[in-house]
């Protein structure tokens, strides 16, 4: 009797150790991402890459992990995220705007790969997206940026004309004008994320024409270091926290937090729980954060700011409430009403009080 | 509106100089004979190097010989392929541009974002008291300065001196020169180096004054602009200052027509840096290639 055990536990062992490899090796997850620029831009992709580092560090040897940096929006997306998928990818994340289209057409050719697409609308079976409610940030923005100025200009480097763009301006407007009803937008299109020089240039024409205040929606820091080379001109760190520029310009910044999505959609593959989803996560839940108001900021208008992020978060206040007109008049949000998500995910105007046009 | 057009006109310098500095070299490099479209790789790498250079020194004098030095030794590389091992010139360039951008982006990691060195403007004493223009010519730093005086050495080297009509007797006809026996590789290698040189110059003055930071892929195309605009400049020195200035004239334009909220489309006015630039440089029309640009040189053919 006590021999047949022994036996037995050993030959259970034996097999174990047989197959053991082996298995663990089919077993490791390959998990793929594609930046729109490079991983060290100090914004967006850098965020990006460095969620996608925690989830590997979560996870361990059970993941393997490819990245393509700086690959084109546009056809040549399609060739990146379809060689990803040759190369054995079980889950692809595609993280700009850009991608949809192709990330779809992708999906359509390999059904047995999971993909996520950040920023855009179009699911699949196989194809998820997600995004961040960013513009609950730019409440919080927009409210310090309205106490904060004294010119009462506001610059705004606005990248592409997509919903989420235009979203922002209308968050930060709606709550600037809230505090101070003098402000007024300057926006500039540069119809690029990333290019250095153009926003370096935009943010120069900004402040040369009177702005003190300088939110941007472009990646890289050079917004913020023509306003240090300005003098008194506050600026908000995009994507990353951008610290390095604080106290001043940087006084506050909305921080992209998706290193949990990214270990909650992985561990979902492994499990095979994985579902396509459209997670659209704001500060409550914790995607978008506020990074560190500044010392620059004074101590009321600082704890005002955070009332504000707080009810945000805690869903008692939406940024979107009536009464709220378009930008032609017409009514769009009466008293108290609140925006739906389906319609903010596809916001394409100004409200009233804003000069422009959005670029078609 | 509120433009105004002394800090416009002021910006508009800072906005061109990269662009010009990069296109005076490679006019040289093409009236040789020698089409390199490495420009933006070897503006890029000139930006990086210019970068660390100048922010391990603490000198921007050392950012820019740096950025020199850079653009040039990969300028080197381009002369070595296409001048030595006669490949094909245009592919090699385009190769240099990817291999530049590469480069750059390894060389840059771990500069991203501290605080750079200054560069000092220099006003010239008298001149920049003049009110207006004053601010607007003569409150620069010196590579603004060195980069018009650039120009006038080139003009002055190609159509006054004897180097001049050499080099450009060997662009127009490599054979013929090669028979009145000059020295068509030495030439155009220095000439690859000259074009290398000025590229990272107008690289480093990205990362250096117009941004100032390292960020990867700051030049964002600005090479190409110079590759076009010595095209539609007609290969003629003075010309492609109006395209430089032009273009970085109406990018900046365009920018502070947005920002002060004038209700013109957006989507044309930012088209309009390149529109512009095209019409007037073509209405300049004449101008015409180098007769060997772009072909291989080998002394037994």
């Amino acid at each position: 009797m006590k021999r047949r055990t022994l036996l037995a536990t050993g030959a259970s062992a034996a097999v174990a150790a047989a197959l053991g490899a082996p298995v663990r090796a089919q077993t490791k997850t390959k998990v793929g991402f594609i930046y729109v620029g490079p991983i060290n831009d100090g914004g967006w992709t850098q965020h990006h890459h460095e969620s996608a580092m925690e989830m590997v560090a979560h996870f361990g040897d059970a993941v393997d992990f490819v990245y393509q940096e700086s690959v084109p929006e546009g056809p040549d997306a399609e060739r990146a995220i379809t060689q990803m998928c040759l190369g054995g990818a079980n889950i692809v994340f595609t993280t700009s705007f850009g991608y949809m289209d192709p990330t779809i057409n992708v999906a359509a050719k390999f059904p047995d790969v999971k993909f996520e697409h950040a920023t855009g609308y179009k699911q699949a079976d196989n194809v998820g997206v997600y995004s961040a409610k960013f513009h609950e940030g730019r409440a919080v923005q927009g409210f310090l940026a309205g106490k904060m100025t004294k010119s009462n200009k506001i610059g705004y480097i606005a990248s592409v004309p997509i919903p989420e763009v235009v979203l922002g301006i209308n968050s930060a407007y709606i709550h600037a004008k809230k505090v101070n009803p003098d402000v007024e937008f300057k926006i500039v299109w540069i119809f690029e994320w990333l290019n250095p020089a153009k926003e370096a240039d935009a943010a120069k024409a900004l402040i040369e024409q009177g702005c003190d205040v300088v939110l941007q929606h472009t990646d890289s820091t050079a917004p913020q270091q023509a306003a240090k080379d300005a003098g008194n001109v506050y600026t908000f760190g995009q994507a990353a926290d951008m610290a390095e520029f604080a106290p001043m310009p940087r006084i506050s910044s909305i921080i992209d937090v998706w290193a949990p999505y990214y270990i909650k959609q992985v561990q979902a593959v492994m499990d095979g729980t994985w579902v396509s989803e459209n997670t659209w996560d704001g500060i409550g839940e914790g995607m978008v954060g506020i990074g560190e108001i500044s010392s620059a900021v004074p101590a009321d208008i600082k704890a005002e700011a955070e009332a504000l992020r707080d009810s945000i978060a805690g869903k008692s206040y939406n940024p979107f409430t009536g009464p709220l007109n378009k930008q032609d008049g017409s009514p769009w949000l009466a008293d108290g009403e609140v925006a739906e998500d389906g319609v903010l995910a596809g916001l394409n105007f100004f409200v009233e009080g804003i000069s422009g046009d959005i670029p078609s | 509106m509120d433009i105004n057009p002394v800090f416009l006109l002021a910006a508009v310098i800072v906005a061109s100089t990269p662009i010009l500095l990069a296109a005076i070299g490679e006019l040289v490099v093409e009236r040789s004979g020698v089409l390199n479209l490495g420009v933006e790789g070897m503006m890029i790498t000139g930006a990086v190097c210019g970068y660390i250079a100048g922010h391990q020194s603490g000198s921007a004098l050392v950012g820019f010989a740096g950025a020199a030095a850079g653009g040039a030794a990969v300028a080197a590389l381009f002369g070595l392929l296409t001048l030595g091992l006669l490949t094909n010139q245009v592919a090699t360039g385009l190769a240099l541009t990817l291999f530049g951008v590469g480069l750059a982006a390894m060389a840059g990691q771990g500069y991203v974002a501290p605080n750079p060195v200054s560069v000092p403007k220099l006003p010239i004493p008298g001149l920049s008291d003049i009110p207006a223009l004053g601010h607007i010519f003569f409150n620069h730093d010196g590579m603004v300065y060195l980069s018009i005086a650039l120009v006038v050495a080139v003009w002055w080297f190609l159509e006054r001196s004897r180097g001049g009509l050499i080099l450009r007797a060997i662009g127009e006809n490599h054979e013929a020169a090669h028979a009145l026996g000059y020295n068509v590789r030495r030439v155009r290698f220095a000439a690859i180096l000259f074009g290398g040189a000025c590229a990272g110059l107008g690289g480093a003055y990205i990362s250096l004054v117009r941004v100032p930071q390292w960020i990867d892929n700051i030049t964002a195309g600005a090479g190409w602009i110079a590759l076009a605009i010595v095209v539609f400049a007609g290969w003629k020195p003075w010309r492609l200052v109006a395209g430089a200035y032009l273009f970085g004239g109406v990018t900046a334009l365009q920018l502070n027509i947005q920002a002060s909220g004038l209700a013109i489309p957006v989507e044309y006015l930012s088209m309009s840096p390149y529109i512009a630039t095209i019409i007037v440089l073509a209405a300049l029309s004449g101008g015409r290639a180098p007769g060997s640009l772009g072909k291989i040189f080998h002394a037994s053919r």
